[in-house]
């Protein structure tokens, strides 16, 4: 079906509504509580656009397209609005950007950015301390432009239900479990709130302070922990060899779900108790040796102990931190070298 | 109480007849007399049931227990009278009746046939009304929604058949089709009373064409608008009339279930409302095979906690699924996908209780009241400075200037009208200027007020229209749900602004600003609720202009109720009598024995106390 906006027709699908027709046109149109995985909601009001025979103006992310739809997206008025809700929502909080880890990564600053936004013109509320009280996820009320995503995802993703709003009006607030400090709370630390969190609101403890957004190399990879596979993103600080963070990837099956090993733990491929050579226990004492030593020693001892007590006496054990090739070799040798099936894995799914 | 099923037409009509021989209303019959004390909220706010008490002492001592009978019913209109009552048979309207009245009552009255002049309504000069239809303020209305409210005992299925209760549903179910039902309701005009005033049968229309085996009728019972009383009044005085009023709408849709959505501080709503569910439920005016037709239909009560945002439709439909009370996004509509993504529709109290009387009398007699656009009566709850505060009935149309002067009885204390403000935090401001323009739709409307649910505050020179603005926005921006940010946000930094204009520390900038909000919260919130919260600002703003500059620029309140822009002073009257300074809290007034004194303006709070007790008139309030 055709639709004419800002005066141009485009093809759009049926069912489509008018923000993702324009999105997938190219069509800008500001948006901030929207989110693919968690869809239009109508709460943050900022991509309200004018529908010819439509009264008032519409949100773009609610309403769907219609044969011949004619719609503006940007007009002085609209932006006089939109202008104003982001300034309201500015000034409900502190934004400063200057210290925040979303900053270069955050759909508030952009929106504000592209409508020339400065400062905050109304008076700003006292400040609120942040919540550090678990282990991986900090909250920082003062930068939650209440959108719901996180909520969203916890209760209809994740399935975890620990969060919610609280209380009404300008007192509305994210809460995990009946207000209380996200330590205490159900939260199982996934972090997909603070994959959802377009903003610096929900952001992940362990990167704090360890690089900007722009500065980290963003490399794809699967998660090392389990067979199901998560895609994920490791944010790299090159200079230091260090992963600074994980995200989900929102494009792969996982839809940027990760659990709380896959996004968290990642400490462990700079861990200086990381074994980084081969070594043989020699009269009671590790000693480094040479691969070739500590191979040959390694195939000596089986082929002696197999031959001895037949292949059953051996079993193999695949680690989730290495590759699936690497696994794959493993059980091919247990199997067609040794000659049994005693093949096992730490995550065996 | 046993209630026998009721399977045919001709059943009702046997039990109507027999109960209309021994209605309360008439006196039951010869012998027999009956008191009907209202038992409405306001009523009973005021003492009814101590009165009721000491009515039935005298009975008793005065040897007329068996003789008489004390009926409760629902509310009569002039709640600020109250407690008042009606002697059965010659319809006798006593106000104000304290403990210590019911002796004479009985003995004067129900004894010796003496009016008891003094408990009676006092018409010009004074002079004694005693008979309820000679009353100005009920002889000028026009009840259709309330009209057995105050009539009918309330509890009673029989007394509410006799009144020809459920004889629209009766007609209906034997001998019109839905699509004839929702057409009487189109040929009568109704719109809805909730406050929109959107056309009932085009909802019911749109609710009917949607194909689903299951759908909803709901009634917004919520009623939250500050002031507004109607639903419950209907609901605590003459129940049944919503549960047939609902059965209808169920049958012209096609449902057979629907909820009740009533606020829990309406506890005596409540309790009456299913009284009369169970009642109908026994005689088999709700359940299976109503009147032995293939028509099922079953009503539940839903509690809602009381937040404003929860009459908004969507928000509604969430609160009984159990979740936050926030609106949805429409579309879709609920007569699409509303309770549990069911076709639903949702109609007021006030709509649903003329149903019954539209198809019982017929859609042309209801347009046979009202305006071209506006048919049939609207409830009016009346409040502020009127000399008569209560719930009142008239034809869509009636002149501002009727009510208040003609049937309120005029402004208190003979001051002078202002404006009415009118359809609550949702509506706006009527001046004096418009006092003979009719009340419909779209002449509210176009001066910036609404029909609303009907909330009428009067107000004389002594009200700020600042302040008026203020408070509003103050409830808006409390009952906000936080859902959108323009009216989460929004309305705190109007009230603010207002605040800031009342402190007299506003400048012309903040009221640009003021204007630039109401104009976004205006246009872009999700809801009603934000939509409309603006217009008590826009409107003030569109008719007392002047006060607002005033409070900015000249730092003046004219009504003198802004406490920061308010100065008591002593004039040159004061006799140096020391009252004043003996009364003032902060010890802010000095002076000697017989001379004048002063008041030191930095110590003053602005309490007034120094006017209040001042004999010479020598404290003026500035
Ligand atoms: C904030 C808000 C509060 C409302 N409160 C009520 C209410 O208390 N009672 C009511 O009947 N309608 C209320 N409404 C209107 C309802 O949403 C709805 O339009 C109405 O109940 C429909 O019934 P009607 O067509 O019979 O008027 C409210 C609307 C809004 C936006
Ligand atoms: S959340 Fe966004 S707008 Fe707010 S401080 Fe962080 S980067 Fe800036
Ligand atoms: S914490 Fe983030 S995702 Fe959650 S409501 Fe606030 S801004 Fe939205
Ligand atoms: S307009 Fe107000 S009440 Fe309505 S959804 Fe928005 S925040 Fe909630």
């Amino acid at each position: 079906m055709n639709i004419e906006l800002n005066g141009k027709i485009y093809e759009v699908e049926p069912g489509q509504t008018i923000l993702e027709a324009a999105r997938s046109h190219g069509v800008y149109i500001p948006t901030l509580c929207y989110h693919a995985k968690t869809g239009g909601v109508g709460k943050c009001r900022v991509c309200v656009v004018e529908v010819e025979g439509m009264r008032g103006i519409v949100t773009a992310c609610t309403v769907q397209v219609g044969e011949d739809m004619k719609i503006v997206t940007e007009s002085p008025s609209l932006r006089k609005h939109r202008k104003m809700v982001v300034d309201l929502l500015l000034s409900a909080g502190h934004h400063d950007c200057l210290s925040c880890a979303q900053c270069g990564n955050c759909e508030l600053q952009d929106v504000a950015y592209s409508l020339g936004l400065t400062h905050p013109s109304f008076p700003q509320p006292e400040r609120k301390p942040e919540d550090l009280s678990s282990e991986f996820l900090v909250f920082d009320e003062t930068k939650c432009i209440q959108c719901g995503r996180c909520i969203q995802g916890d209760n209809c993703t994740v399935i975890n239900d620990t969060l919610g709003f609280a209380y009404r009006g300008a007192d509305t607030k994210v809460s995990f479990d009946h207000d209380l400090p996200i330590g205490s709370s159900s939260c199982v630390q996934c972090g997909e709130c603070v994959q959802l969190c377009p903003t610096g609101a929900l952001t992940d403890k362990k990167a704090r302070g360890l690089g900007r957004n722009w500065e980290l190399e963003k490399v794809n990879t699967t998660c090392p922990y389990c067979g199901v596979g998560c895609q994920m993103t490791l944010h790299v600080d090159r200079k230091q060899n260090r992963i600074v963070r994980v995200t989900g990837r929102e494009d792969a099956f996982n839809e940027g779900m990760l659990c709380v090993k896959g996004r968290y733990g990642y400490d462990f491929p700079s861990s200086p108790k990381r074994l980084t050579h081969p070594m043989i226990r020699k009269n009671g004492v590790l000693e480094q040796v040479s691969w070739e030593e500590a191979l040959d020693y390694t195939a000596t001892r089986i082929k002696e102990i197999v031959d001895r007590d037949g292949p059953d006496v051996f079993s193999a054990f695949g680690s989730g931190r290495i590759t699936n090739e690497n696994n794959y070799a493993i059980q091919k040798f247990t199997r067609a070298v040794i000659g049994t099936n005693n093949v096992d894995h730490c995550a065996r799914t | 109480m046993n209630i026998e099923r009721i399977a045919s037409i001709s059943t009702l009509e046997n039990i109507r007849d027999k109960a209309r021989a021994s209605s309360p209303e008439n006196g039951k019959s010869e012998e027999q007399e009956a008191v009907l004390l209202c038992a409405g909220g306001g009523c009973i706010a005021s003492g009814a049931y101590a009165f009721k008490e000491a009515l039935q002492s005298a009975l008793n001592s005065q040897g007329l227990a068996d003789k008489v009978t004390i009926i409760e019913t629902g509310c009569l209109g002039p709640c600020a009278q109250g407690p008042v009552c009606v002697i059965g048979r010659d319809k006798t309207y006593y106000q104000g009746l304290q403990p210590t009245d019911a002796e004479e009552l009985v003995s004067s009255h129900l004894k010796g046939n003496q009016i008891v002049e003094r408990l009676t309504w006092k018409g010009e000069g004074e002079k004694p009304v005693p008979v309820l239809a000679d009353i100005e303020f009920f002889k000028r209305q026009t009840k259709i929604v309330l009209r057995n409210c105050g009539r009918i005992v309330p509890t009673s299925l029989q007394d509410y058949i006799a009144h020809d209760g459920y004889a629209g549903l009766a007609k209906a179910l034997t001998s019109m089709t839905p699509e004839q039902v929702i057409d009487e309701v189109r040929i009568s005009g109704l719109r809805g009373r909730g406050g929109a005033g959107f056309p009932t049968h085009i909802k019911w229309t749109f609710t009917r064409n949607s194909e689903d085996p299951q759908k909803y009728i709901l009634c917004n019972a919520d009623e939250g608008d500050p002031g507004a009383y109607m639903d419950r009044s209907v609901l605590e005085g003459d129940p049944h009339s919503i549960v047939e009023g609902m059965a209808l709408g169920a049958y012209a849709i096609g449902s057979s279930k629907g909820y009740v959505y009533v606020r829990a501080e309406y506890p005596l709503a409540i309790e009456r409302l299913q009284i009369a569910i169970d009642a109908a439920r026994q005689a088999g005016l709700l359940g299976k095979r109503i009147l032995d037709t293939d028509f099922c239909f079953d009503v539940e009560i839903r509690m809602g906690s009381g937040a404003f945002v929860c009459g908004e439709e969507t928000a509604l439909i969430n609160s009984i699924e159990g979740k936050r009370g926030e609106p949805r996004p429409r579309p879709p509509f609920p007569a699409v996908k509303g309770l549990w993504q069911k076709p639903s529709c949702l109609n007021n109290v006030e709509t649903f209780a003329n149903i019954p009387a539209i198809i019982h009398r017929g859609g042309a007699w209801y347009a046979g009241m009202g305006t071209e656009k506006s048919k049939g009566t609207k409830v009016f709850a009346l409040a502020g400075a009127i000399n008569v505060s209560g719930l009142v009935e008239v034809p869509i149309g009636a002149k501002l200037r009727e009510i208040i002067y003609d049937i309120g009885g005029g402004i208190k204390g003979g001051g002078v009208f202002k404006a009415a403000q009118m359809g609550g935090p949702s509506g706006g401001c009527i001046p004096a200027a418009h006092l003979d323009v009719g009340l419909d739709y779209e002449t509210l409307q176009s001066l910036g007020a609404i029909m609303g649910s009907g909330g009428m505050i009067v107000m004389d020179e002594h009200s700020c229209m600042v302040d008026v603005a203020r408070f509003f926005l103050e409830f808006t921006q409390d009952e906000s749900c936080g859902k959108c940010v323009p009216c989460r946000e929004g309305t705190k930094r109007m009230q603010a602004i207002l605040t800031k204009i009342c402190a007299g520390e506003a400048s012309m900038e903040d009221l640009d600003l003021l204007e630039d909000l109401a104009s976004t919260v205006k246009s872009t919130s999700l809801c009603g609720l934000g939509q409309t919260a603006p217009n008590p600002v826009l409107s003030t703003l569109m008719h007392f202009r002047d006060e607002y500059v005033e409070h900015i620029t000249d730092r003046k309140c004219r009504a003198h109720v802004c406490p920061a822009l308010v100065q008591f002073n002593i004039n040159d009257n004061c006799t140096g009598c020391t009252l004043c300074a003996r009364r003032c809290p902060v010890q802010a007034i000095s002076g000697e024995k017989k001379e004048k004194h002063v008041i030191d303006q930095s110590l003053c709070i602005k309490c007034g106390a120094c006017l209040l007790a001042c004999k010479f008139e020598a404290v003026d309030k500035q």
